[in-house]
């Protein structure tokens, strides 16, 4: 601390209000020196506290980053020196695989069919599970157990149930008449993805459904009430009232399906490895594929990059013009001003 | 509701650990220690095997703890590594430029890539016991004329038939053409009976049959000029692929066949064991996985060799298979390889006897006593070629590209042409 600042602090001449403040705070630098010097000291102990995690940060998610973009230039197999710079030449490649596009392709149709299909039937759930009902509880449970499951259990248990022939599947088709049906499910590249979209379904709208009731619960009854009293119906307080209130949580359910199904791997590995030919492979697969099973390690990092720029482009957009309502509302209320 | 919204930083946690995960993993792991001699003399090397399931599981580790009683001087450092974590862990340990001392090998190109790197230590002058084994076992791990590994097992792929579903149809011979083997399938179909089990999904066991058109059509030295060519546009591969589509023009393949695993419930062992399919063509262990995923086809289960091909220049001993051996470090102890003499050569009748592996030494094979097993292994002594599988043979990127470009020919995606194509482009930028 330099003196200079601080010695006329201690000059003679004071009013009884600042007496009063010498008191609790013996030697009293100017207004600016001492935030100053308060910033600093702060500063310090929060970066104490910061290290740990900045060191666990770097070095298990920003140098990874960094080693996944320098390996995505060069053409490397995983054995030896790292020596052979294709600059863009991976990335060219990768746009120009029909495979690669494909997977993209089917990211966009399971992302569509979870926000038009998924989450309206996770909504209407959660609505009929609001109700006073007998056993909701266990229904709730019931709906809400499937998401506790592994993936690879789950894919396990579905590869079963859509056996060709002798599974679950085959024989419920086969009891309603439907028979064209039968032996398809994962097995025809044209039946796949609906079946896939089927078994993600399962696994993950009964945690949908868990965000929408508390969302739900969170709506003041009164509001409601009084919407009644105004004349609403049901399906005008549902529409007026609860569905723009649940928008925060419609918004955050609409974002973990997306990334979830931009990031699918372990129900497609298990269930059909990609197949047949291709049909069902999304981004992290192809990935897989190469940088474990070819050892295309610098055409494997370009696919994580691209995977990576994707979701993190997505979550960025979808932060800054999709969430940012709720966020400044979150960030105002937590700061009490 | 903030606290419900993933942060930012979290989420880029998380997708960061996505895309780290392809160079994180392949770019560290441990090295091994190496055998260095201790201060009391004691020599110490690393063994990395895939023996996780019996009867190697038990056998491994007795013939390891034989050896070290015989030799107090010598201690081993045995990992055993399912067979896939081993693939992975070893990737990941290359990179890292060191390898375990004593390593599970199959030869062909993944060995190949390691020896090319320098790392693996060349045997041809310390193998001087080398003529004991079968040259057909030696095949896989022999490139450029020099030898690089000990096999402990070897094996070769043909059809299994089931003889109840080949007498149903009328079907009294097994056929020695490929005419003749498309006209079994068409009476099998007439018959109602599923002529072929296939596990699309996994692509493995379709490549078995573009494979031995290949060879069947082309020949051995035509496979082997290919791969170093880089170049599988010839004439004999197309046709190899016209063939195979002949085949599944007939569609011999069970209902779904495309979504079907292996060894998983339902799959192509378990419709053959169940009597739900005549044939399928798989490796020496496929009466044990039949019995495993399904039952036990007893003496209704036959053997016959891939067929030839009418004007063909391949034989019908020409043989299509692989086996397990092991290779060592480039400087690696010499007491290793004495083990590996020792694990061979020493306990070959303990290998076979655990009903696990096909003889690797001469004259082994008639202390067989399954019929099965017999009837591999005499195809073997009798072969006058042989080819590893092209998975394994060829480097990864073509070897995978074969897996997936046949897959697509037998779905009707490709055609014979674009399946040389696809191949060719794939050795070209591997």
């Amino acid at each position: 601390m330099p003196s200079s600042v601080a010695t006329p602090t201690k000059g003679p001449v004071k009013g009884p209000a600042e007496e009063r403040t010498e008191n609790v705070v013996p030697v009293r630098p100017p207004a600016t020196a001492r935030s100053l010097l308060r910033g600093l000291a702060s500063w310090a102990s929060v970066a104490w506290f910061l290290v740990p995690a900045l060191v666990l940060f770097l070095v298990f998610v920003l140098a990874p980053i960094a080693v996944a973009v320098r390996t995505g230039f060069f053409k490397w197999g995983g054995i030896g020196p790292m020596d052979d710079f294709v600059g863009f030449e991976n990335y060219t490649k990768l746009f120009a695989d029909q495979v690669f596009l494909g997977d993209m392709g089917r990211g966009l149709y399971l992302i569509v069919l979870s926000i038009t299909v998924q989450l309206p039937f996770a909504l209407f759930t959660a609505v009929l599970l609001n109700q006073k009902l007998r056993g909701r509880a266990v229904y709730r449970m019931l709906f809400f157990a499937p998401y506790i499951l592994s993936g690879v259990v789950t894919a396990v248990l579905f590869t079963m149930i859509f056996l060709p022939g002798d599974g679950v599947a085959d024989h419920l088709v086969g009891a309603l008449g439907l028979e064209g049906l039968q032996g398809k499910w994962l097995a025809e590249p044209s039946t796949v993805m609906p079946t896939l979209f089927l078994v993600m379904t399962w696994k993950y709208f009964g945690f949908h459904m868990m965000l929408f009731l508390a969302g739900l619960q969170g709506i003041p009854r009164e509001i409601l009430d009084a919407a009644s009293i105004d004349g609403a119906g049901a399906w005008q307080r549902f529409r007026y009232v609860t569905l723009p209130l649940l928008g925060p949580t419609i918004r955050i359910s609409v974002f973990l399906s997306v990334i979830g199904a931009i990031q699918l791997f372990d129900l497609v590995w298990v269930m059909t490895a990609g197949g047949p030919n291709h049909s069902s492979e999304t981004m992290a697969l192809s990935m897989f594929q190469f940088g474990f099973k070819r050892y295309q390690v610098g055409y494997a990092s370009a696919i994580s990059v691209v995977l990576f720029m994707i979701s993190l482009v997505f979550s960025l957009f979808y932060q800054r013009y999709v969430l940012r309502r709720d966020l400044s509302g979150a960030v105002t209320t937590g700061g009490g001003r | 509701m903030a606290s419900t919204l993933p942060s930012r930083r979290s989420f880029l946690a998380l997708s960061a650990l996505t895309a780290l995960s392809v160079p994180l993993v392949a770019a560290c792991g441990g090295g091994g220690s190496g055998g260095k001699p201790a201060a009391d003399g004691k020599v110490t090397f690393e063994w990395w095997n895939i023996a996780t399931t019996e009867p190697g599981k038990s056998l491994f580790p007795q013939i390891a703890s034989a050896f070290t009683a015989a030799h107090p001087n010598i201690g081993i450092e045995t990992t055993s590594l399912e067979n896939e974590a081993f693939k992975s862990k070893l990737t990941a340990t290359i990179s890292s430029g060191k390898l375990p001392d004593v390593f599970q090998t199959w030869g062909g190109g993944v060995l190949q890539q390691q020896v090319d790197a320098g790392l693996v230590e060349d045997l041809t002058d310390a193998l001087g016991w080398a003529s004991d084994l079968t040259p057909v076992s030696l095949q896989a791990y022999q490139i450029g004329g020099r030898t690089y590994g000990v096999p402990y097992d070897i094996g070769m792929v043909g059809f299994w038939y089931n003889k109840k579903l080949f007498a149903k149809a009328g079907v009294t011979e097994p056929p020695a053409t490929w005419a003749e083997f498309l006209d079994v399938v068409r009476k099998l179909k007439a018959a109602g009976v599923t002529p072929i089990a296939l596990a699309g999904k996994e692509k493995w066991p379709g490549h078995y049959y573009w494979a031995y058109l290949a060879m069947r059509v082309a020949g051995l030295p035509a496979l082997q000029q290919a791969a170093t060519g880089k170049d599988f546009t010839g004439a004999g591969f197309v046709q190899a692929g016209a063939h195979l589509k002949e085949l599944v023009d007939l569609q011999p393949f069970q209902a779904g066949f495309l979504g079907a695993g292996y060894a998983t419930p339902g799959g192509q062992a378990a419709t053959m064991g169940n009597g739900k399919a005549a044939m399928e063509l798989m490796g020496q262990w496929g009466p044990s996985v039949q019995k495993d995923a399904g039952a036990d086809l007893g003496a209704d289960l036959g053997f016959f060799p891939f067929p030839t091909v009418d004007g063909g220049v391949g034989r019908a001993t020409e043989v299509f298979g692989g086996g397990g051996g092991f290779a060592l470090r480039k400087g690696a102890p010499k007491e290793a390889l004495d083990f590996l003499k020792f694990f061979v050569l020493e306990n070959e009748s303990k290998l076979l006897a655990s009903n696990g592996y096909l003889p690797v030494v001469k004259g082994a094979e008639r202390q067989l006593t399954d019929a099965n097993k017999k009837v591999v292994a005499d195809s073997l002594v009798k072969a006058t070629g042989f080819q590893l599988f092209l998975d394994q043979a060829y480097p990864p990127a073509v070897g995978q590209e074969v897996n997936d470009s046949v897959a697509d020919l037998i779905a009707g995606k490709k055609t014979p042409e674009q399946v040389t194509r696809s191949i060719t482009e794939a050795a070209k930028g591997a």
